[in-house]
């Protein structure tokens, strides 16, 4: 089986977002780009699964759709130990868009099981991996925590309201993945990066398809107001407050 | 033209996110001259279907087919799309919970639908369709314009007021045929709790953070939450460390809630926690640390020690509550 990890590239979880007010872009000065931590979860329990050969997985490749200026991050995946990379060159302009792209690589590569995380941690819009599915017309589980392969069947557990449910699915599918997929994203070692200079990075013509969404405005969230403090020898006030300014207990 | 909502039910119930979606969905009608049709999927009574147009559903579907006992995202989203196009939809509802994550992607691709997901007010404008939605995790909103002809809005759980208008619906029951080979997921083992609040369902959260320095030491969290009638939440750290079920995480990579209140005991409020929380409409943090980031975020704050907090705070809601 061959598996392909898609990829997004966002600005590191802890990086305070600058953008000029009124405008849609960001401000990207200073910011560090790294894998989406769903994206990085996935590709460690990729390779996880890979590390076992019971379970047959022959590659793991990474795919991404963006601009020459995310190879650093291609790279990185390469480093933690994907096979190989596929870039297809161009910016990723909604998710319609990103996901028809991916959706066209996957039909002339033939992956078995194609994860993707639930969401990116930019545009936040858990759309990509049940849209590569539908233009693929296969199966896709979202909300995954676990996979494991038995006996050359995939065995997925996907989070429900107040649980679990443990499905069967046959490949080709696409896994939508959440927390618990891998225990802590893979770290690349000093070999890895050696390795992954020399590691195949296929480049990919962009086809032309039209975005369905634009994001013409970013801007500040609303300001909340300050905090009131509360006499730490009388929460007591607490509770009144909750009870009769903010009315909510 | 019409708008549809899509109301999941749990085992023949609605929740009170299902109101709140048809709530909406009116609010959207209501800017586009349409009326509402809500669609239900599976077993479930007329009396709970009615209750769909105490907000304002003019017409109730509900579509009963043994191939959609579970979900199967492929199955769903083709049942979904066949009635949108039947009813002539032009704006398509959803949640933004797993079943809305699972659906709306699909669907949009069905019908070249783009969509706004985790909306959670209404469309800016109608003119070009706007919506606003929160981006990097909370750190930014956005305008989003939808360009396609269907439009499909996913919406953040607690974040639109009830609203009760009464309403005369009609309720139909519609047949589907849908090819078994069509379902290619099957269920083999569910666990499930029940008599638990579940995070994403409550008003109220009480939470725990490092500076609970211990597992041992959750007694007043529970205690706290149990007089409130409120779920309990953690921190990051917490969860990995074990001390908590990893389902209790709240945050970027864990679960993202907007309670009515959200109490923070010994959590300092890194970025990625409060991108879990910024939903919430009252934040209170209880910390040593004045300094703590989560104060910025909060609107009542104490600082002082949780475990000299707690039991005060438990007796002054002990007294209020009987």
């Amino acid at each position: 089986m061959k598996i392909l990890v898609c990829i997004s590239n966002v600005p590191d979880t802890t990086t305070k977002i600058k953008f000029n007010e009124g405008d849609a872009s960001i401000d990207s000065t200073g910011i560090q780009w790294v894998i989406n931590p769903w994206d990085e979860l996935s590709l460690t329990r990729a390779l996880e699964l890979k590390d076992d050969p019971s379970n047959g997985i022959k590659s793991v490749t990474v795919a991404h759709v963006g601009p020459a200026t995310s190879e650093p991050t291609i790279r990185k995946a390469l480093a933690i130990g994907a096979d190989e990379a596929i870039r297809i060159n161009s910016e990723s302009s909604d998710a319609y868009y990103v996901a028809a792209q991916l959706a066209e690589v996957i039909k002339k590569e033939q992956f078995d099981i194609i994860f993707c995380g639930i969401e990116s941690s930019d545009y936040n819009g858990s759309l990509v991996g049940g849209m590569i599915a539908e233009f693929l017309n296969i199966p896709s589980v979202s909300a995954v925590s676990g996979i494991t392969i038995d006996d050359d069947n995939p065995i997925i557990t996907r989070e429900i309201d107040g649980g679990k449910e443990v499905i069967s699915i046959s490949a080709p599918f696409v896994a939508i993945v959440q927390k618990g997929i891998a225990k802590e994203p893979r770290i690349a070692a000093m070999r890895g990066i050696m390795m992954a200079r020399t590691k195949p990075l296929k480049l990919s013509e962009p086809l032309p398809f039209e975005p369905l969404t634009e994001i013409t405005v970013l801007e500040k969230p609303p300001m909340r107001a300050a905090c009131k403090f509360i006499d730490a020898e009388n929460p007591g006030q607490l509770i009144d407050l909750l009870q009769n300014e903010a009315k909510i207990i | 033209m019409s708008v549809l909502v899509y109301t999941e039910n749990w085992d023949g119930k609605f929740k009170k996110l299902t109101f709140e979606l048809v709530s909406y969905a009116s609010g959207v009608a209501k800017m586009i001259n349409t009326s509402v049709t809500a669609l239900s999927i599976g077993k479930i009574d007329d009396s709970e279907l009615k209750k769909l147009g105490n907000y304002g559903a003019e017409k109730i579907i509900n579509v009963d087919n043994e191939l959609l006992v579970t979900l199967d995202s492929q199955a769903y989203s083709y049942v979904i799309s066949d009635i949108a196009l039947k009813e002539n939809a032009s704006v398509i509802i959803i949640s933004n919970n797993n079943t809305g994550k699972a659906i709306a992607p699909r669907l949009s691709v069905r019908l070249k639908a783009g969509v706004g997901s985790g909306v959670n007010k209404l469309p800016l404008k109608t003119s070009p369709f706007t919506v606003y939605k929160k981006t990097y995790s909370g750190n930014a909103y956005a305008h989003v314009v939808i360009k396609s002809d269907i439009k499909i809005l996913t919406l953040a759980q607690n974040s639109f007021v009830l609203n009760e208008t009464a309403n005369n619906s009609s309720i139909e029951n519609m047949n589907v045929t849908i090819d078994s080979s069509l379902v290619k997921t099957e269920i083999k083992d569910v666990q499930k709790q029940t008599g638990k609040i579940l995070l994403t369902d409550a008003e109220i959260v009480v939470s725990g953070g490092r500076g609970m320095k211990s597992p041992d030491n959750w007694g007043p969290i529970e205690e706290l939450a149990g007089f409130l009638g409120a779920a309990t939440a953690c921190s990051r750290p917490v969860a990995d460390e074990g001390w908590r079920p990893i389902d209790e995480h709240t945050g970027q990579t864990g679960k993202i809630i907007a309670p009515n209140l959200y109490i923070a005991v010994g959590i300092s409020g890194a970025i990625q926690h409060l991108a879990g929380i910024s939903g919430s409409k009252c934040i209170v943090a209880i910390n040593t640390d004045k300094d703590a980031p989560i104060f910025e975020a909060a609107e009542y704050g104490i600082v002082g020690d949780a475990f000299k907090v707690l039991p005060k705070l438990i007796e002054a809601v002990r007294e209020v509550k009987s």
